[in-house]
Order: C-alpha cells, then sequence, then structure tokens
C-alpha cells in the first residue's frame, strides 16, 4: 500500500494536520479521519454537491479532490460557519424558510451559497438557479432553497 | 478507491520524467474531474497520480507576445471566465468553460483536462479547433506542436505518447471584425452533456460582407468535425437568417452521429443545423461589434 502522508491545511480558520493515503479523497478524510460529517456523501463522483466545500474561497466537491491536494490550502466546511454557538444569518434563512426535509443536501447547498454571496451579494433568481445547478436536491423542489437565498441576500442589504 | 502513489512535481522535466518511468503506469491529474471518477470506477488503472497542478507554466494565463493567448494546460475553467480579455477576444471559449459542469466543477476541471480526455461530447473543443489553436506538447525527447483540431484520435483517445506532457493550447491573435460563438444542447439547463454543439468563428470584410468562416460540430462523431460545406457557402456573402439557414442545413450534412439514449440520429442531424445557424448569427454580431 502506498505510504501515507502528513498534511497540513487551514480548516475553518485552524491549522490542522492529517494523515492519508494518496488514493483517499478529501471527503473521506473530513468525515473519517477529522470528524466533520457536515460534507455528505451523495454520489461519490462529483454529480450531487452534497460534499461540497470551499477549497481556496472556491467551491469544490470534495469528492473529486484528493487529501494530499489540500497541502497548504484553506477549506471551509459547513462546521465552520457558525460563530459561537449562533447561526449564519444564511443558515437562519434556510431554517425558517423551511428550505430543506431531510437536510442531506443542505450543507453543500449552504457552502456554495456562502460563496455566491459573497462574490455577487444581490443576485438574481437566475443567477441563484444557475449557479446552485452543481447541488442537486431530492427533497425540496428547489423553490424554497432559492427562497431562503433571496431572503439571505435581501437580509444582508 | 485503487491504490497509488501521488506525486506533485514543481517541473515539467521532472512531470515528465515521472510520466515516462517504466516501472510505474502513471497518469496525469490535473483537475481530477474526470480522472478520479475513471479511477474510483476502475476504468483506469495507475500506479502513480501526477498531479500537474503545482508547474508554473501549466498555470500560466495570458496574452503571448504576438497578441495571442497562452493557456496552461492546468488552468480551471472559472479562472477562465473570469478575464475579461478572454470573454472579449476568445468568446466562444468564455461561452463553453461557462458551462463546464456546475461551479464546483468548474473550480477545478481544466481546458487541458477536457482537451486530454477526449470525450466526442467535451464543450471546450469545438472551440479551441475553430481558433486553430495548437497543443503545446512536452516529452522525454523534447518539445512539440499539433494543431488542436488533430490532438484527438478517437472517443476517449489522443495523441499523446507515453512519458508526453500537454503543456498549454496556444491561440494565434484573433483580427479585427471577427467574431465566434459556442452552443450546445442539453436536455435540461445545465449540468448534463452535449446531445450536439456547434462552435462558429466568422471574420468580416469592410463591407460587412464573411471573409472568412470556420465551424466545427461536437458531440456528433468520435472527434469534432469541420463543416467545410457550410463555411464554403458563406464566404463573400453578406450575413442573413437566409444564409444561416442555408449554413446550417449545409453543417448537418458533416454530421455522422449516434444513437443513444440522449437522442437519435435524425434528433442530432436537425441540432446540427439549429445550433450552427445560431452560433454563427452571434459571431457575426459579435464581429460586427469588434472594431478594435
Ligand atoms: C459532474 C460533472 C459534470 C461535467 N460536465 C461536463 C460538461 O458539461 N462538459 C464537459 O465537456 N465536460 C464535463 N465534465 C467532464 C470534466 O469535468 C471535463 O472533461 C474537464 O474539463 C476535465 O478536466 P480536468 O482538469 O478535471 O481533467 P482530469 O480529470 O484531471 O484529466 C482528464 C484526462 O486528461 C489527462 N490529462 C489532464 N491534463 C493533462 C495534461 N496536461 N497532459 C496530459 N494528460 C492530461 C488525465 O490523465 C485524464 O486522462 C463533467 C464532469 C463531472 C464530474
Ligand atoms: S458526493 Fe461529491 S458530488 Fe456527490
Ligand atoms: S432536503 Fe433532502 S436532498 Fe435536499
Amino acid at each position: 500500500m502506498a505510504k501515507k502522508q502528513l498534511i497540513t491545511a487551514i480548516i475553518n480558520g485552524e491549522e490542522r494536520e492529517f494523515a492519508c493515503e494518496p488514493r483517499q479523497s478529501l471527503l473521506e478524510v473530513l468525515r473519517d479521519s477529522l470528524q466533520l460529517t457536515g460534507a455528505k456523501e451523495g454520489c461519490n463522483n462529483g454529480n450531487c454537491g452534497a460534499c461540497t466545500v470551499l477549497l481556496n474561497g472556491e467551491p469544490v466537491v470534495s469528492c473529486l479532490v484528493l487529501a494530499v491536494e489540500a497541502e497548504g490550502a484553506k477549506i471551509e466546511t459547513v462546521e465552520g460557519i457558525a460563530a459561537g454557538g449562533q447561526l449564519q444569518p444564511l443558515q437562519q434563512c434556510f431554517l425558517e424558510g423551511a428550505a430543506l426535509q431531510c437536510g442531506v443536501c443542505t450543507p453543500g447547498f449552504l457552502m456554495t451559497t456562502k460563496a455566491l454571496l459573497e462574490r455577487n451579494p444581490h443576485p438574481t433568481e437566475e443567477e441563484i438557479r444557475f449557479q446552485l445547478a452543481g447541488n442537486l436536491c431530492r427533497c425540496t423542489g428547489y423553490d424554497k432553497i432559492v427562497r431562503a437565498v433571496q431572503a439571505a441576500a435581501e437580509g444582508a442589504k | 478507491m485503487q491504490d497509488f502513489d501521488y506525486a506533485a512535481p514543481i517541473s515539467t522535466n521532472e512531470a515528465v520524467r515521472l510520466l515516462a518511468d517504466p516501472a510505474q503506469k502513471a497518469v496525469v491529474l490535473a483537475g481530477g474531474t474526470d480522472i478520479l471518477v475513471l479511477l474510483r470506477e476502475r476504468r483506469r488503472r495507475a500506479t502513480l497520480v501526477v498531479d500537474v497542478k503545482k508547474i508554473a507554466e501549466l498555470n500560466e494565463l495570458a496574452m503571448t507576445a504576438e497578441g495571442g493567448l497562452f493557456l496552461g494546460a492546468a488552468v480551471p475553467c472559472s479562472r477562465i471566465y473570469r478575464e475579461a480579455t478572454i470573454a472579449e477576444k476568445y468568446s466562444a471559449l468564455t461561452d463553453a468553460v461557462k458551462i463546464i459542469g456546475g461551479w464546483q466543477i468548474q473550480s477545478r476541471a481544466t481546458v487541458g483536462g477536457n482537451l486530454c480526455n477526449a470525450s466526442p461530447a467535451a464543450d471546450s473543443i469545438p472551440p479551441l479547433a475553430i481558433y486553430d489553436a495548437v497543443a503545446e506538447i512536452a516529452g522525454p525527447s523534447g518539445r512539440r506542436q499539433m494543431p488542436v483540431a488533430e490532438f484527438c484520435s478517437g472517443v476517449g483517445k489522443n495523441v499523446l505518447a507515453r512519458g508526453e506532457l500537454l503543456v498549454a493550447i496556444i491561440f494565434p491573435p484573433t483580427p479585427v471584425h471577427s467574431g465566434a460563438a459556442y452552443q450546445r444542447f442539453i436536455p435540461r439547463n445545465e449540468m448534463d452533456i452535449a446531445v450536439a454543439s456547434a462552435a462558429s468563428y466568422v471574420e468580416l470584410d469592410d463591407k460587412g460582407a464573411i471573409r472568412k468562416a470556420r465551424i466545427v460540430l461536437g458531440a456528433v462523431a468520435p472527434t469534432t468535425v469541420r463543416a467545410t460545406k457550410a463555411e464554403e457557402a458563406l464566404i463573400g456573402q453578406q450575413p442573413s437568417d437566409a444564409l444561416f439557414i442555408k449554413a446550417g442545413e449545409l453543417a448537418q450534412l458533416a454530421a455522422s452521429p449516434i444513437d443513444d439514449m440522449r437522442g437519435t440520429v435524425e434528433y442530432r442531424k436537425h441540432l446540427c443545423g439549429v445550433l450552427t445557424r445560431r452560433t454563427l448569427a452571434i459571431a457575426v454580431e459579435r464581429a460586427a461589434a469588434n472594431k478594435k
């Protein structure tokens, strides 16, 4: 078996060191080694977006990133967005807008939306739908999710 | 996932040395959006994965001294579509990189990987072909260049020999009064692969007539196809809807698609006509606006 490698990355603002095999995905290491189980495994082939995290500020599907590629990178997961036990406004909007049912897709949606609103604080509905097209939801029919993102953008005005 | 070693060389020479190592079965990793899926599903085997994202020249994205574009093979799509100069001068490339997968895929996926993966439905290849882009290749016996249009040799096959690495794609300058566009047809708005696609490029003369035209179709043959008959019909003509319809009809004849769950032969041919017509109209509009 290929030797484990020691990787250092800034995860949710904290420097973390972990050992992983080259064949392990970032998703696997986040969930199994670092106990950050927010990112979910839906499809494990890049199609569903449930495993979305931010890698140096860009949303990526962590099932298609090798953990060894994260050396020196800045990673943000859903665990890092609520501060001091307080939900972030975006999370509050998903909650209040009932933008989730089973919740499996939610961490992924929250991370992509976070990146979207950072770049474009007032997206149109079309922009929201286009930018979130890589996140699939089996339950909601998407409208409530789009409304929650709009509410979060409104709140930021 | 199958077991493999990982290396992230910082120079092209080192990458080539690793790829040529007879003791290894090495594969290149750029954005990983194709290769990690293939390795996980065991449709490809590897003992060594060579990550090329740390090599400086593969990360370069800049205008060349001649006024063309140097696109490093490891530059992700999202970096390409954020460049205003590229959107202006190579708009068909921007059209394509904006629709490759969703945002998460675009953050990682590269045009180099899209080309090397050689899928008939790859969105970046028709645009590369209409711009007459050139692939710069490094290998154990030095460097070579070849037209992108000759780079793919079949479904999932390219001309790279063992140890060879795609370094960059180099675009010639685009003249004034030139314009281009790329479109594909997919059953939903985003996140699907092309049933058929077309890229069109035109150059207009002082009187607004078409001086040069290139039309390349995707997803309707094992590799991209050039619709030469349609191109010829455009030369010397004033752009008009009737002319674009005629070009679309001629373009259909160049397509030799397959029947599959995404569409029948007839449907795909029809789409070639529609997409040719539409991309020509946009290309002409962009050419007319391009006065610099
Ligand atoms: C969810 C999803 C949606 C997608 N949607 C689209 C789409 O809409 N349109 C589309 O065209 N594609 C799509 N793809 C396919 C894929 O994202 C693209 O083909 C992408 O451009 C590949 O680039 P990459 O950098 O990720 O390649 P990688 O996976 O890193 O590499 C692809 C292949 O090329 C080889 N390679 C890469 N770089 C080099 C190099 N410099 N020299 C030599 N060989 C090299 C690799 O070894 C591998 O065989 C999608 C994929 C996923 C998972
Ligand atoms: S689990 Fe990564 S995209 Fe579905
Ligand atoms: S809430 Fe169930 S998948 Fe989205």
